[in-house]
């Protein structure tokens, strides 16, 4: 297992503020999308595109290229301004987010948005399309690894379990899913609208390989994917407790920030206080 | 009698998949009734069950198919096309992903199971999704060929086929294009367009009709998206009157898709044969047929009234 260095860290947490503030940014021009859900994920994104990932911007095709799918398809920003902030567009892009004649549309697109290795949007399907990609790394004999990321609230979608038997019983050991377990859903607490929990003995049940971690902490999450690509039974799901809305005092732990987009006054405020400005 | 689509497919995959190592095989716990253990048995390591979750075997077939795989996902029409349509729009059709969707036990030749595996629903729900090809092939030879293009074809396909025996039908040396049909037999007075299990039905009514004075042009429509709009038509035109026969609802099948094309080009009298708006029942293939007004004499009554309307 490789320790996390200094450097990396700094490097991490430095795109992790770059990307949380480019979320706001793009929600707030483009007066609507899932600010809440997306600034829960940006930890794991920025670790596993600045650190983990084998992805060359440059070459967003090649074949033997690690692959990410973004289950919980609504946290696009998140997703966008990791892509941006790695080069596979413009950040300038990034204020056009959801408008039209322009390639980030409201849900992740792979036939628009050069980086994005499955379109979703529909929760559930992500999860079976990764595994899908992973069974065909398998066939190939392949040395790509594949990482997706659920919501908490998706997996009340009956597929994310047929696609967890799956992973389980094909044993796809370069498959690893993050669950994002902020708690909190459109309607409210996961707990109350229709409790998936307990999360990790669930996926325990199907035969994966189950690390709970705090998902905003950069050294736990590495420590989390080395264990994942060190054990060869099966798929790894790391469950990451998050809070949703993270890094901006406002939003935090607020359901009613999942889709809700912030005004100019408040764009330019959340993006100060995550700078530190 | 030939052999069922079904068995046409199985036998044509294990073919084209031996050679094209890219060919990966999905279902879902009904290998032996879709026959997609034909082409398990030589290719084992290309073969997956998903057990029984559709949802999964589409959203698989995607992810398998991004990753540069050409999968063919298999189960009954009715779990294929009705249980993962979702999945079907938006993460095949949507990123129009290579993935080949053969659904067999289309329509109530079904028999004996009854009207929920009987689906009389498949052609209309997969010809409205943008970027779907939709393919009915009616005989072993026509459905060889579709298997051979499909491989080939880089997109979304569904192919419609069936449980039970059907006719042979079609000429040999065939080759399947899409967008075209074939003119099996050529008459001045009325077109037959069918599809699948109805192409031998149809040339059993023609020649009936014939006997009776009434001289009609048979046209099997396999490719139903896109559709030979060309051949639509030049039948409108040069015999005036079209009965369509198809084994699925008279409502957005075979029968719609072609109305589409002879309301906006050439309005002609029509004739819809095909199960009108109910559901299917228990009973042997061809009971239901003659129940359902899916027979020879079903389509020749058609015609005869669609002459009149002239």
């Amino acid at each position: 297992m490789t320790t996390l260095t200094q450097e990396q860290l700094q490097l991490v947490e430095e795109k992790a503020k770059a990307i949380r503030a480019s979320i706001i940014r793009s929600v707030t021009a483009a007066k609507s999308g899932h600010p809440g859900g997306s600034l829960s994920i940006a930890d794991i994104m920025a670790l596993l595109y600045f650190l983990e990932m084998k992805v060359d911007p440059k070459n967003p095709k090649d074949p033997n290229r690690d692959r990410f799918v973004l289950s919980k398809g609504h946290a696009a920003p998140a997703l966008y301004a990791t892509l941006a902030e790695k080069g596979y567009f413009p950040k300038e892009e990034l204020l056009n987010l959801r408008k039209i004649d322009h390639i980030l549309q409201g849900h992740p697109d792979m036939k628009y948005t050069p980086g994005v290795d499955m379109s979703t949007g529909s929760l559930g399907q992500g999860i079976s399309a990764a595994a899908g990609m992973a069974l065909a790394g398998k066939i190939d004999n392949a040395g790509y690894r594949v990482y997706a990321v659920l919501g908490d609230g998706e997996l009340e979608e009956g597929q994310v379990w047929e696609a967890a038997m799956f992973a389980g019983h094909y044993k796809l050991n370069n498959l690893t899913a993050f669950v994002d377990f902020n708690g909190l859903q459109i309607d409210g607490d996961i707990r109350e609208v229709l409790s998936p929990l307990p999360i990790p003995e669930k996926f325990k049940a199907f035969n994966w390989n189950v690390i709970e971690v705090d998902g905003h902490n950069i050294t736990e999450l590495h420590n989390a994917i080395e264990s994942a690509k060190a054990f060869t039974e099966g798929p790894t799901c790391i469950v990451m407790h998050t809070v949703k809305g993270k890094g901006v005092k406002e939003m935090e732990g607020q359901a009613g920030w999942h889709g809700k987009a912030p005004s100019a006054e408040q764009g330019e405020a959340f993006v100060n206080e995550i700078m530190g400005v | 009698m030939g052999k069922a689509t079904r068995e046409a497919y199985g036998n044509a995959l294990a073919r084209i998949g031996k050679e094209n190592t890219n060919i990966v095989v999905l279902d879902a716990d009904l290998s032996k009734s879709t026959k997609t253990d034909t082409f398990k048995k030589d290719n084992s390591n290309r073969f997956f069950n998903v057990g029984i979750a559709e949802q999964n075997l589409i959203s698989v077939g995607a992810g398998l198919a991004a990753a540069g795989k050409i999968p063919f996902v298999s189960s009954f029409a009715m779990f294929a096309t009705g249980r993962a349509f979702e999945q079907i729009r938006n993460a095949v059709c949507y990123p129009k992903l290579n993935v080949k969707i053969c659904a067999t036990h289309a329509g109530i030749t079904v028999g004996e199971d009854g009207a929920t595996h009987q689906s009389l629903e498949d052609i209309a729900c997969m010809r409205v999704l943008s970027n779907m090809t939709v393919i009915v092939p009616a005989d072993e030879r026509e459905t060889e060929a579709v298997i051979e293009w499909a491989a080939q074809y880089e997109g979304p396909v569904y192919v419609r086929l069936g449980r039970a025996s059907v006719d042979d039908v079609m000429p040999e040396g065939y080759t399947f294009t899409p967008g075209t049909s074939t003119i099996l037999q050529e008459g001045p007075d009325a077109t037959i367009i069918a599809c699948g299990a109805l192409v031998g039905p149809a040339l059993e009514a023609a020649k009936e009709l014939n006997n009776n004075g009434i001289a009609c042009t048979v046209v099997n429509m396999a490719s139903i998206k896109p559709i030979d709009a060309e051949a639509i038509v030049k039948a409108a035109t040069t015999t005036g009157a079209i009965v369509t026969a198809e084994e699925h609802n008279v409502l957005g099948g075979l029968g719609s898709a072609v109305a589409e094309v002879v309301a906006a080009n050439h309005p002609v009298p029509m004739e819809f044969v095909g199960v009108k708006d109910t559901f299917g029942e228990s009973g042997t293939p061809n009971e239901l047929m003659a129940k359902y007004g899916l027979t020879a004499a079903h389509i020749v009554e058609a015609v005869k009234r669609v002459v009149t309307r002239k």
